[in-house]
């Protein structure tokens, strides 16, 4: 066992430090210290450009090869990456359902084609991809969704119907990824196609709508006969195999669930502002500060364990459903350590603030990406055994 | 960066594994049990009872192997292993709720003694398993296994400097007769209680007695994970027996999200712990702060998983003849001793300048 990092991942933690640092502060500046939320229409453009800072600073997609805009870090470097990412306090990554969720499954199904066209755009900022899983009728039991992909042959492609929604900045993207019902007499998981849609098609209709914390963050989406062509995109708009599109799905989620979507940095960034904030605030109440403690320790706690599940994995021990568990950990952390943090502002916390709006996105944590239920469901089935029936 | 433990660090702790699964299941920690009722004339350790020469093998089969002597140098008889190499073996302990001080003995005395140059002359007696050892930490008067300790030390800060003490403890007054067993809820660590002791002399400097604390604490909250374990994969292998309603309970949603929960606090506890096993081995300057937070999350993830045990085997598992609450019982108390879940975040909330 060696908690200590090489030379090398030392240097390399010194040098995002460094630039993070003066392309930030450059940021602001060009803005003139004015940041939106990145989940408004405005706000969206202004991260848009954050995002191309990152990749032209060739630091958008750190683990991805050279040849699709990454520099090929392992995954410690990537973990560091992400502790100076959020340490500097930059912002959520308006990108992050397609570099995060998308581009896993793009690199494990995805063709040549389909990666050479799809990854490099993505990490630019060029296509922005929103995720359509969820329907009005298809939440966590996404097996029952029941947007349709009709084969056209003499078109050339597919007829989409349907409705998708809580799609997160579908408002702002220009693409989306989901599952659509391709054999139409399919029940459950089985006739799914994974598709890859331009939201500019005919017949594609995006409404955006606000989220609790009063972003207009999410949209529904729908589709009345839109024609997707097999030319939509290089390689073609099906990724995995037509009828396939479940378990090409899951890898996704399991993504989402686990140490993509929300790695370590991003809660222990949090916890020393909240440490800070107390500090700050003159605290004395030692009530409250037992729980600024055990935020910490949570947030520290999390860390530990994705150093054990890094090494496990590197060791060809996957975490597997153990993902469950890791969502279970950081959704229910983020709640903790914003409520803490509200209560040391007391009164104060009424007054909108980067705390009172963390807090209000902490709370889907909870229900997003596979509520809390259905994870303590896969845990029991797959991590302790339980029966399931 | 590498966390994981090596190839050796698992086969020595699956050896103990085997051992202690062979000498010390239930029915022998049962047998650690005094006979007879308590005061309110519940008898105790009630269940099947094996042979009580049993739990004086378990300790000996330990020496045997040289585990007791797991922490103590190579010049001084024993194994010269570090913290990482003792931390697993703590967690088997626990997950046999051993009926004996092994942390005390093999992770606290004997290096402590090793440091301090073995003034007394006892370490040998130490190492071969003839000689027990318990600590009162922080003031406690209760002396785990105290009838049949022959070395008892006290690790306390002194108030005045902020300093670490560790004293052999000369002579000690039990309260009743001389070493009568306390009336205590977990009557298998044979708790004796002190009214009064005389301290001798003090044993190694400041730093060793810090030391000394934090390897016990850092080998009980290795105890309780290994408890919080034994507990969970108790309840999962009862839930999926037991039927209601004409399926296995353990099908039913509330069965699961509790057993979820129980193994969540786990499955992020034992990092915390062996990261502290890392820092103690390696002298890191967050030691104090790193076996704090192992101690409070591991006592929270042990009673977490005591409480959901329980509440899964209802009934059966509020009775003495079930194994259930020699595991529940012996989490409770280890929780509170060497520091409790509260005592260990003020510490690392000093850590942090709060």
């Amino acid at each position: 066992m060696d908690l200590t990092w090489s030379d090398d991942e030392e240097a390399f933690r010194a040098e995002a430090r460094a630039w993070l640092q003066e392309n930030l502060a450059a940021w602001r500046d060009r803005h003139d210290g004015r940041i939106l939320s990145g989940d408004t229409a405005e706000g969206f453009a202004q991260h848009l450009d954050w995002e191309r800072t990152l990749f032209d600073g060739g630091w958008a997609v750190v683990s991805w090869p050279e040849a699709h805009g990454g520099r090929a870090a392992s995954r410690w470097e990537w973990l560091i990456f992400e502790e100076e990412y959020y340490r500097a306090g930059a912002p959520p990554r308006i990108t992050q359902n397609g570099i995060f969720l998308l581009a896993p499954t793009v690199f494990e199904y995805g063709t040549a084609a389909q990666q050479d066209h799809i990854l490099r755009r993505m990490a630019r900022g060029d296509d922005l991809w929103c995720q359509g899983w969820s329907e009005p009728d298809a939440g966590s039991d996404l097996a029952s969704l029941s947007s349709r992909a009709r084969r056209d042959d003499e078109r050339g492609g597919w007829v989409l119907d349907g409705q998708k929604t809580w799609t997160t900045r579908g408002a702002f993207c220009t693409h989306l990824f989901g599952l659509f019902r391709t054999d139409p007499d399919s029940e459950r998981h089985r006739g799914l196609t994974y598709l890859l849609v331009p939201l500019d098609l005919d017949g594609i209709t995006v409404r955006g709508f606000g989220r609790l914390d009063g972003d207009e963050g999410f949209a529904e989406v729908f589709l009345d006969g839109a024609f997707l062509p097999d030319d939509a995109l290089p390689g073609g708009p099906v990724l995995g195999e037509v009828g396939a599109g479940w378990s090409v799905a899951m890898a996704t989620t399991s993504s989402e669930r686990g140490l993509t979507l929300r790695s370590p940095g991003r809660f222990t960034a949090t916890a020393d502002r909240l440490a800070d904030l107390y500090r700050e605030r003159g605290g004395r109440d030692p009530a409250l500060r037992d729980r600024v403690v055990q935020a910490w320790m949570h947030a520290e706690a999390y860390r530990l364990q994705t150093l054990q599940t890094v090494t496990a994995d590197a060791d060809g021990h996957p975490a597997g459903a153990r993902s469950s568990l890791v969502k279970l950990w950081w959704s229910e952390l983020d709640v903790a350590l914003h409520e803490t943090a509200l209560d040391i502002l007391g009164p104060d916390a009424e007054l909108d603030g980067p705390w009172t709006k963390g807090w209000q996105f902490a709370l889907s944590g909870p229900i997003y990406a596979g509520t809390n239920e259905i994870q303590r469901n896969i845990a029991a089935e797959r991590v302790l055994g339980l029966p399931r029936k | 960066m590498r966390f994981a433990f090596t190839d050796d660090q698992h086969d020595l702790r699956d050896a103990v594994r085997d051992l202690l699964a062979k000498e010390c299941p239930p029915e022998v920690v049962r047998a650690a049990w005094p006979e007879g009722t308590d005061a309110h004339g519940a008898r105790k350790g009630e269940g099947a009872r094996a042979d009580p020469s049993r739990v004086e093998r378990v300790w000996a089969a330990l020496a045997e192997m040289g585990v007791l002597g797991v922490a103590v140098p190579e010049e001084h008889g024993g194994l010269g292993l570090s913290e990482l190499d003792w931390v697993l073996l703590a967690e088997e302990t626990g997950y046999v709720a051993l009926p004996h001080p092994f942390v005390e003995t093999a992770a606290v005395a004997g290096p402590l003694l090793a440091t301090a140059g073995d003034p007394d002359g006892v370490l040998a007696s130490v190492l071969d398993g003839s000689r027990r050892a318990a600590v009162l930490p922080l003031g406690t008067r209760l002396v785990p296994w105290g009838d049949a300790v022959t070395l008892l030390l006290t690790l306390d800060v002194d108030p005045a400097t902020g300093e670490w003490v560790a004293r052999r403890v000369a002579d000690g007054v039990a309260r009743g007769d001389h070493r009568a067993l306390a009336d205590v809820v977990d009557a298998g660590r044979r708790t004796v209680q002190l009214e009064a002791w005389r301290a001798g002399d003090r044993l190694g400097a400041g730093g060793d007695a810090a030391l000394a604390f934090d390897r016990g604490a850092l080998g009980t909250a290795a105890q309780l994970v290994g408890l919080a374990r034994r507990m969970i994969d108790l309840t999962v292998g009862y839930v999926g027996e037991r039927r209601q309603f004409g399926v296995p309970i353990g099908s039913f949603q509330a069965v699961k999200h509790h057993l979820a929960d129980a193994a969540l606090q786990l499955e992020f506890a034992a990092p915390a712990v062996h990261r502290a096993a890392w820092s103690l081995a390696t002298g890191a300057a967050t030691t104090h702060r790193d076996v704090s937070m192992a101690k409070a999350m591991a006592s929270d993830a042990a009673r977490r998983a005591g409480r959901t045990a329980l509440q899964c085997h209802g009934a059966i598992g509020y009775t003495t003849e079930y194994d259930l609450h020699l595991f529940l019982k012996r989490a409770e108390v280890l929780a509170r001793t060497w520091g409790d879940p509260a005592w260990h975040r003020t510490r690392v909330a000093d850590a942090l300048a709060l």
